[in-house]
């Protein structure tokens, strides 16, 4: 046996009780793990735009103005554009708020030159041009709904009514598409039916638009181009890679930084109240044996180490846990999360921050009973037997 | 035989509510090495105080304590472990063994202090645990062994420093007559054939019959010396 050994063993003194902590430190820590690297995703990224052909052109300042459909010719004007398509996020429910899945007018035959990745068979896409309602879904979103070719699909629309007041939109399924890169739960439908049936506010509206490049080296200063150009005007833009238009999209609602901060404080906060509290009940019912320890010869600033090292200890297997934990958890949602708000990852300094903390936390919750350790007199405390 | 204890005009007070209480007043005690000595008396007597005192738990109000030739009143804290940890062995009426530790690691606990090798400590604890007879409840925990054999690992725990004193408070305080008698027993064994110099308090007159010398206190001084 050595000191480490000791403060091993009497950790486990009560082993229900240790373990039901070390599992709340370790969810705290696995928690904290997770939403470091959300928060990163967010963060991450920046605007570098080199090397890409396809930018997303969207308002300056918030994902809920529009821009208008006017400057689709001027940006097919500026040098080094070759193609431009236009989408708009339609919201509304299917059914239940809990069905949730992306909804865009678009313009069938640019929507899908531009985005070659979804690919569709030229018979459906006809279809799709031809009827004034339809719409096509991405492949795994028709069978999760069991949607047919031919089948309604009404949307209850909440931010689009029609003209008419009326909420209801109802689209004919002509087609469904797959994303050969991965899933992307998609239905789209006509722009021209939307913004001739659409309350007056929505018509020759866009949400943002899809510009394809000739030449992607030129992608820095063509983005720069196109918000130079509508710098002055009523609608001014933004343009970005699409991972960075998704991250700022899902940025605008909350900041996910500043709300991943607050969780995580009032985690650890909890954290350090129910631990501190459990390892000042446990320094409670050993006090005669920390007497024991002093009578056998150990000095005050040992004893108080032990009691300190134990909480130390107890966090810092938790909290390693929890890392481990996060790790497993990364691997397992990674893949789905990466398509939405980008590389989802721990840096290096994201583990040794855990680590850091873990430590701190461990110190601040054994600093008092460590001090209460160390201020027993022999006498006094055995007595307490 | 060389005297081991000295205690000169050694007085004791606590303050209670304000009030200052004299626990010991004038203690005077010569006890030599090789002794089996017993205090005895009434309860608020004085006996356990005197015994910490000799124990180097507590310090003096007044008064001098040597120890094998050591002034503890003026030691510091660490000092006055350092010297606990090398001098003397602790037995008491509750065990106080450490739940948690089986009864070869409780017994090695005083020597994760010095210096010696794992392998080192744990001979010495087995060698302790053979001469108080429990060499086969080695990796037993506490709470599986009975009350006796808990004061025997706590014996072995007081022996295996190899301290020149042990200091019992109450230590069959809390056994049936008959196990009280084996620890008594055990007890003179350390001080005949080991010569261990053993301070014992105990209300026991059976008990104390095991001792050598017995002194009688009350209200904080020592009042006779009773023949054995």
């Amino acid at each position: 046996m050595s000191l480490f050994g000791l403060m091993w063993a009497n950790l486990f003194r009560k082993r229900t009780r240790t373990v039901l902590t070390l599992l709340s430190v370790t969810v705290a820590f696995l928690l904290f793990m997770l939403l470091q690297a959300v928060s990163a995703a967010f963060d991450g990224g920046g605007v570098n735009v080199v090397g890409v052909d396809r930018l997303i052109s969207s308002p300056k300042y918030s994902i809920v103005d529009s821009l208008p459909i006017s400057q689709k010719q001027q940006l097919l004007a500026v040098e080094g554009v070759s193609a431009v398509t236009q989408q708009q996020w339609f919201g509304g429910v299917y059914q239940d708020p809990k069905n949730f899945f992306p909804k865009y007018p678009v313009e069938p035959r640019e929507f899908f030159a531009m985005y070659p990745e979804f690919r569709i068979s030229p018979e459906q896409l006809d279809a799709f041009v031809r009827t004034r309602t339809g719409a096509v879904a991405e492949q795994t979103l028709a069978e999760q709904y069991g949607w047919r070719i031919g089948d309604i699909i009404p949307i209850q629309a909440d931010i689009w009514p029609k003209e008419s007041g009326e909420r209801l939109w109802e689209f004919e399924l002509v087609g469904t598409f797959v994303n050969a890169d991965q899933r992307s739960p998609l239905l789209v439908f006509q722009y021209e039916y939307f913004t001739e049936a659409v309350e007056s506010y929505g018509k020759d509206q866009v949400g943002w638009w899809t510009v394809r490049l000739d030449d992607p080296e030129r992608a820095q200063e063509i983005a720069a181009s196109i918000d130079v150009l509508f710098e002055n005007s009523l609608n001014p833009t933004r343009t970005a890679t699409e991972d960075e238009f998704a991250r700022q999209f899902a940025k605008q609602l909350g900041d996910i930084g500043f709300i991943a901060t607050i969780i995580i404080a009032a985690v650890f906060f909890t954290i350090v109240l129910l631990t501190g509290n459990t390892m000042s009940q446990a320094l409670r019912e050993r006090i005669p044996e920390l007497a024991v320890l002093k009578t056998l010869g150990f000095t005050d600033a040992t004893v108080s180490l032990l009691v300190l090292g134990e909480a130390i200890l107890l966090c810092l297997v938790g909290g390693l846990i929890g890392i481990g934990l996060a790790f497993g958890v990364r691997a397992a949602i990674a893949p789905a999360l990466e398509g939405f708000i980008g590389a989802f990852d721990f840096t290096g300094a994201t583990v040794a921050t855990a680590i850091a903390l873990s430590l701190g936390i461990g110190l601040i919750i054994g600093l008092i009973p460590a001090l209460t350790a160390r201020r027993l007199t022999i006498v006094d405390a055995l007595r307490e037997r | 035989m060389s005297q081991l204890v000295s205690c000169r005009d050694v007085t004791k007070s606590y303050i209670r509510a304000k009030e200052q209480v004299d626990v010991l007043t004038g203690i005077n005690l010569d006890i030599e090495e090789g002794d089996f000595l017993a205090l005895m008396g009434p309860s608020g007597s004085g006996k356990t105080t005197l015994l910490n005192l000799i124990g180097g738990l507590d310090q003096p109000s007044s008064g001098s304590i040597e120890v094998g030739g050591v002034g503890l009143q003026d030691m510091s804290e660490r000092a006055l472990a350092k010297w606990r940890s090398e001098n003397v062995g602790f037995i008491f009426q509750f065990y106080n063994l450490l739940p948690v530790l089986n009864a070869q690691r409780n017994v090695e606990l005083p020597l994760l202090l010095t210096r010696l090798s794992r392998a080192q400590r744990q001979k010495n604890a087995q060698i302790a645990l053979e001469i108080v007879g429990l060499e086969d409840r080695a990796k037993h925990k506490p709470g599986e062994l009975s009350g006796g054999q808990q004061q025997r690992v706590a014996i072995a725990r007081a022996l295996v420093a190899d301290p020149k004193l042990l200091v019992c408070d109450e230590p069959t305080g809390d056994l049936d007559r008959e196990t009280a008698d084996e620890i008594l027993n055990l007890l003179e064994v350390l001080n005949r054939d080991h010569g261990k110099t053993i301070i014992m308090v105990t209300h026991d007159p059976k008990a104390a019959a095991h001792a050598q010398t017995t002194w009688q206190m009350d209200k904080g001084k020592l009042v006779a010396e009773v023949p054995a």
